[in-house]
């Protein structure tokens, strides 16, 4: 009973703050809001007996990623809005498409079963305790996706510094000349 | 109780392609940064790397590694061709427009390599985590690049536009694969299929949810209408060297995905996606034609034709066959080069200061520079599908698929567009032919320019004259002998 009452509250939180955290216009109080889905999101993984992911959630996506985003947005310092041209001209047709997407995912709950269960009973993982077997499955049968989503993050980093530096001047570039100005505005 | 399991080098050997390309990836970032004299030298060190990996991935044989989540089959072995070939194309052609990307040589070859190994990844993957992964490997590197030319606007926008509408299709793809795990508890494609059939669960609504959701996001990733709003913004607005690439690489590796996602993991439901594919085909090809026919940009122009070009590519998908698909492979190889082609033609009439995309840039073209005049002419000829071009059979062998599986109204409809999209591909024809030149216009040629248009031109021509070679290698490399 305590479960069922703390799993729907992780869960109406976690709805509330996503849709706050994309409509409120500051974006100081977007980040905040995602805050606390974060610390709603390790609520949920502690009812499903994975300790170890909610304190990883806590230490890496709301200590170490969210300040990362505040960083960022204190150091660009919007002052004003950017806007794109929407795609389509009229939100209602999103919010339209949205509302009929989520019914008829809803729908489909009734219908749904689970799948076989793997070799990681509960009571085997805690047997062996949650990092070893955690450890023991990403060096092993995960190895592959591991390493890729390492080189993601280098050609992140990659991606991000040539998008970040500053144009030197077009020192090496023959049509310099005109262009120069465009790159200081 | 601490085992220690001795590492066995052996079990890598399946990736050493992608491995030397990843080295040569990251040996590129170092060149450039202390070998600042040698930076003509590096698409040449890519061309090479990238040549290597083709052979060896040619000759390798057909094997499964890492507990079958990445798969060196046949099937793999056809698209990591196309995408390597569409990296090889681009980097020749890249010293057309070493100006342009200036003293950012290293990054932007070493990006597309990284790119790269995203693709074949993805065409290997036997396992949703892997194809995920290397989704974004792919993409990240793209979303990138697309923002390189930071001068202009529009390019800034496109890169913005293709992050948000890229990460927008990834989630609706991990919402998929997330009901697919959950309802079957397992990741391997494989496997999935035998779960399916073995539950019982090709009625289940949370399946077809699933399915669905699935169908969108790999929409959006080879831009097949509705899902398309994005493409011709983004390909206007990016370089046009990255344009080239983004219409033929990552939309290749986007097909093998959707190939291995749809024929191996979801067969029993062919039933369901194969009369939705047909549709969204129609449309897509409603929409790229149509459209394309009241362009004036022709970077624009070659945009849409792109978006009904995957229009009939997904042709080859509806059967749900092996024939269907080395029918969607042969015209993806055929696409390779014609497409290749064409924006070729088009970075060689950029200049410094003008970018010269308009299609008014083309009258005259034949009088001053017959030869350039003669290759566009050869390209936009098979990209209309006229024979003795290889664009005819490429299309021809969809439309054979097609209609053996039943989708005769599709067929009818694409035949149509197709006659439609002659107007607007010939209307490029006679502007170069039948017009006079309003200023005169100098071309440059650089070796790799001319290496890259002589590939395309053998490669747009050849698989027309001689058809049969390229689908019997298709076929063979599917079926396993």
């Amino acid at each position: 009973m305590f479960l069922q009452l703390f799993f729907g509250y992780c869960a109406l939180m976690i709805v509330v703050s996503g849709l706050l955290a994309i409509s409120l216009r500051n974006p100081v109080h977007c980040v905040l809001m995602v805050l606390v889905l974060f610390f709603h999101m390790a609520g949920l993984y502690l009812t499903l007996n994975a300790e170890f992911l909610a304190a990883v959630q806590i230490i890496v996506y709301a200590g170490a990623i969210l300040v990362l985003y505040l960083f960022v947005l204190f150091l660009v310092s919007l002052r004003e809005e950017l806007h794109l041209t929407a795609f389509v001209p009229n939100a209602w047709l999103g919010r339209i498409i949205a509302a009929g997407l989520a019914v008829g995912l809803i729908a489909t709950i009734p219908a749904f079963s689970l799948g076989e269960k793997s070799a990681w009973t509960v009571a085997a993982i805690r047997e062996a305790t949650h990092t070893k077997a955690l450890g023991q499955e990403l060096y092993t049968s995960y190895l592959l996706p591991f390493e890729i989503a390492g080189l993601i993050l280098l050609v992140a980093l990659i991606g991000g510094l040539v998008l970040a530096r500053r144009d030197e001047n077009g020192a090496d570039a023959p049509e310099s000349g005109a262009d120069g100005k465009e790159v200081l505005r | 109780m601490i085992h220690t399991a001795a590492v066995s080098w052996t079990a890598l050997e399946p990736i050493l392609p992608e491995l030397l390309l990843i080295g040569i990836g990251v040996l590129l970032i170092g060149c450039d940064l202390f070998l600042p004299r040698q930076r003509q030298l590096l698409p040449w060190l890519t061309v090479l790397g990238c040549l290597t990996a083709l052979a060896m991935i040619l000759a390798a044989q057909p094997v499964t590694a890492f507990g079958g989540m990445f798969l060196a089959d046949g099937y793999a072995k056809v698209f990591k061709v196309i995408c390597l070939g569409a990296v090889i194309l681009t980097t020749l052609m890249a010293g057309q427009f070493r100006r342009l990307i200036g003293p950012r040589q290293g990054e932007y070859d070493s990006l597309l390599l990284f790119s790269l190994v995203g693709m074949l990844l993805m065409a290997s993957a036997g396992d949703l985590m892997v194809l995920y992964l290397g989704l974004e490997l792919m993409a990240l590197p793209v979303y990138a690049l697309v923002g390189l030319h930071k001068r202009e606007q529009r390019t800034s926008e496109a890169a913005i536009k293709y992050f948000l509408m890229g990460a927008f299709a990834s989630a609706l793809l991990l919402f998929g694969m997330s009901l697919l795990y959950g309802l079957t508890g397992t990741t391997d494609i494989g496997r999935i299929a035998e779960l399916i059939a073995s539950r019982n669960l090709a009625a289940n609504p949370a399946l077809l949810a699933a399915l669905g959701l699935l169908l969108a996001g790999l929409c959006f990733k080879v831009a097949v209408a509705p899902f398309h709003l994005w493409t011709p913004d983004v390909y206007e607005g990016a370089p046009t060297l990255v344009t080239a690439f983004m219409s033929v690489g990552p939309k290749a590796a986007g097909f093998a995905i959707f190939g291995r996602m749809l024929l191996e993991g979801l067969p029993q439901l062919q039933g369901h996606w194969g009369p939705i594919l047909a549709v969204l085909a129609l449309l897509t090809m409603a929409v790229g034609n149509i459209t394309a026919l009241c362009q004036h940009s022709l970077k624009r122009m070659l945009a849409y034709s792109s978006i009904a070009h995957a229009g009939y590519a997904v042709l080859g998908l509806l059967p749900g066959t092996a024939e269907g698909m080395a029918a969607t492979m042969t015209y993806l190889v055929v696409y390779l080069f014609m497409n290749l082609g064409a924006f070729a033609v088009l970075m060689l009439l950029a200049a410094p200061g003008q970018s010269r995309e308009s299609i008014d840039d083309c009258k005259g073209l034949a009088t001053r520079h017959p030869v350039v005049a003669a290759l566009m002419l050869v390209f936009l000829f098979s990209l209309t599908g006229i024979p003795p071009t290889g664009g005819f059979i490429g299309k021809f062998y969809l439309l054979k698929a097609a209609f053996t599986a039943g989708y005769t109204l599709t067929v009818v409809g694409a035949v149509l567009f197709s006659a439609i999209s002659a107007y607007f591909y010939l209307r490029v024809v006679r502007l170069m032919y039948m017009s006079e030149a309003e200023a005169p216009v100098s071309l440059t040629f650089s070796p790799g320019m001319t290496a890259a248009l002589g590939l395309c031109l053998a490669g747009a021509l050849g698989l027309g004259l001689f058809p049969g070679s390229l689908l019997g290698w298709i076929v063979a490399a599917l079926t396993g002998s």
